[in-house]
């Protein structure tokens, strides 16, 4: 008997191999067909993806962590690029951080700007240094200035002038709504009829 | 009436910003260095890198700074035309070699011929990050006073050629004249 994490890994072998296998092994239908044909338990559907998906997050972060510098790594230095860079956008790859991106060019300006942390220069100036070359758009924060005001309060307006139509709306049904008084007709229809009611329950 | 309206309206307005968002390229960012000094720069030449070459030695001229490398694809789109307008002599054209190995350049300027009075090496880059550059083939015109006037990112097409740099090139020299 073939233990379950033996069979797993095999999926996953077999996932790089040979799809079609993973797909039967995996697959509902083919479970029992599967589990007379072979004795074996067939792994549940969502451990193995949750196993290969753990997989390719292990290859991916080993493929990423490959060093840029020779000089080793100073934590301190590596925080503060790694924060400052969250807050930049690669240029080549526009929806990616400058943290994320494995552009080349990404990868210049990080070296650039670890070496200007070492230099002892302020984020600010580090982040002026690379508006000065790429402009405002390397920030995923745009700054606040008249050219970006309808950016930063647009939504707020939009909001306002949501609400205030909102409010009209509401105060112009409530208006619609009238107070309209019982007739006497209607009045004494109501009695009839109630009065008629008790009188078959107690009956 | 009105209340028909109102959607149609604002559907019509969606409409138009969509269209205009849809027909600009998110890849053309502004550069800020327009109208503000080109980076200096003093680099090893690439086909004889025991001389160098600097942005200042180009003061009081009109000239192109086109980036470019044996590994970048547009750029050997971009290449004949290059050569057709170095052969006309309007505007000289320099290159930088961006992050490449120079004997692929040098083969690749051999195999294709060579459009630029001469191109600098920047082996490593850093004069590409001064001038805000992420996407080869990029093209500097730079005027007397060693300022940048106009910048493509992308190949150089006809259309901007004539359009834009050319039109810019002879006012410039009108202007370079008379300062």
């Amino acid at each position: 008997m073939i233990s379950k994490r033996m069979f797993i890994w095999s999926a996953v072998t077999c996932h790089r191999f040979r799809p079609l296998r993973l797909v039967a092994a995996v697959g509902g239908g083919r479970k029992q067909r599967l589990k007379a044909a072979t004795g074996r338990r067939t792994p549940n559907r969502f451990f193995v993806s949750v196993v290969l998906i753990c997989s390719t997050a292990i290859v991916a972060s080993a493929q990423l962590r490959r060093p840029v510098s020779n000089d080793p790594p100073d934590p301190a230095v590596e925080q503060r690029l790694a924060k400052l860079s969250q807050e930049l956008r690669c240029l080549v790859c526009q929806n990616e951080t400058l943290a994320d991106s494995r552009a080349d060019l990404a990868e210049d300006l990080r070296d650039e700007i670890r070496t200007q942390i070492r230099a002892g220069k302020s984020d600010q100036e580090i982040i002026a240094f690379l508006t000065q070359r790429y402009g405002d758009f390397i920030l995923y924060r745009p700054p606040v200035r008249p050219k970006t005001y309808l950016l930063w309060f647009g939504p707020f307006v939009l909001l306002l002038a949501g609400l205030a139509l909102l409010f009209r709306y509401v105060k112009r049904r409530r208006d619609m709504i009238e107070e309209q008084p019982l007739s006497n007709a209607d009045r004494a229809q109501v009695e009839k009829l109630l009065s008629s009611a008790s009188r078959k329950e107690t009956a | 009436m009105t209340r028909y309206l109102i959607p149609l309206v604002i559907f019509g307005v969606l409409v138009v910003f969509l269209a205009i968002g849809l027909g600009r390229d998110p890849h053309e960012v502004p550069s800020p260095l327009i109208n503000k000094p080109a980076p200096s720069f003093k680099l090893a030449q690439l086909k004889d890198p025991s001389k160098s070459f600097s942005a200042e030695e180009m003061r009081g001229r009109v000239w192109l700074l086109n980036v470019w490398a044996s590994w970048c694809i547009s750029c050997r789109d971009e290449h004949p035309l290059l050569i057709e307008y170095a052969r006309t002599g309007a505007v000289p054209i320099y290159g930088l070699n961006y992050k490449d190995r120079p004997e692929d350049a040098l083969a690749w300027l051999q195999e294709l011929g060579d459009p630029y009075v001469l191109s600098v090496s920047d082996l490593d880059g850093r004069i590409g990050i001064d001038y805000g550059v992420y996407g080869a083939p990029e093209t500097y015109l730079i005027d007397q006073q060693g300022v940048i006037r106009f910048k493509q990112i992308g190949p150089v097409t006809p259309d901007i050629w004539t359009k834009n740099i050319l039109p810019l090139v002879q006012e410039m020299n009108r202007q370079g004249g008379s300062r």
